[in-house]
């Protein structure tokens, strides 16, 4: 089966990125198929190279990362939302004139189509949120 | 894959106030943002959701956007189907007359206006929500 999964909270205040983690890295142990990670609301924050957690907790940036990388997973930050909360990247970050960018590896900005989109595509849209 | 094989139910879920948090304001944009891609779009009102479509919102007081009249543009995103849950608003006090007038062009009949809202009983939604292939909550 072919999954889409949103993720509408940032990470460490709530549970639902952790929660997204571990479904997504269910659905691909018993071969299903993720289509897209949307990360939409605060959700957008998962994807900052900038958090530091204490080294005794999980991080959670570099567990989405490694889990796209392993799994060629499209990890996409709404732009819009993004916005909003200083996620940008190289390009964002050039044409509105900021003096760096954040965006995580294996993480890309693009529009809220991507989002109705996933839920074409997907045969099971998962919603991860408040 | 047709256009037709592709046209899905898609059911936003609003389930907050409208300012307070952004999850109201940001659902709008997926709405108008999604109408592009031609789907079967339901719009749901319930709990505290059933505040975004009051009546006379001012948010002159606390240095809010007030983006209630977006609603009343639905319509010309083909955004028609507006369902309210009737429990939701008598827990919170409210009747149907405390909600804006919402309505869209039927262009089957000469471009009638007809309401786009609904009010449904709690059972009713429980149908509605059932029978739609995406659901987004909010």
């Amino acid at each position: 089966m072919r999954f889409g999964i949103v993720v509408n909270e940032g990470p460490y205040t709530h549970q639902a990125s952790d929660t997204a983690y571990q479904f997504a890295k269910a659905v691909l142990a018993k071969g299903h198929e993720i289509f897209r990670v949307f990360f939409y609301h605060d959700g957008v924050n998962n994807g900052t190279r900038f958090t530091v957690p204490p080294q005794d907790d999980r991080n959670l940036q570099r567990l989405w990362t490694e889990l796209g990388q392993a799994h060629k997973l499209d990890l996409v930050v709404c732009i819009a939302a993004a916005q909003r909360r200083g996620i940008l990247d190289a390009n964002e970050a050039k044409r509105q004139g900021k003096d760096g960018d954040n965006i995580a590896p294996g993480f890309r900005i693009s529009g809220l189509g991507q989002l109705i989109e996933a839920g074409i595509q997907s045969d099971r849209l998962v919603v991860f949120g408040d | 894959m047709s256009q037709e094989t592709s046209r899905k139910k898609f059911l936003y879920i609003n389930r907050k106030a409208p300012y307070g948090t952004i999850y109201a304001l940001e659902s709008l944009e997926v709405i108008l943002i999604g109408a592009a891609f031609e789907q079967d779009v339901s719009l749901a009102f319930i709990d505290d959701g059933v505040f975004q479509l009051m009546n006379g919102q001012d948010t002159s007081g606390i240095g809010m956007k007030n983006f209630s009249k977006t609603y009343k543009a639905l319509g010309d995103y083909e955004v028609r189907k507006l369902y309210v849950e009737r429990e939701s608003l008598a827990e919170r006090g409210l009747a149907v007359e405390d909600l804006m007038p919402i309505a869209y062009e039927d262009e089957n009949e000469d471009y009638a206006e007809k309401p786009s809202i609904h009010v449904v009983d709690r059972s009713e939604m429980t149908r509605i929500i059932s029978d739609q292939d995406v659901i987004l909550s909010f």
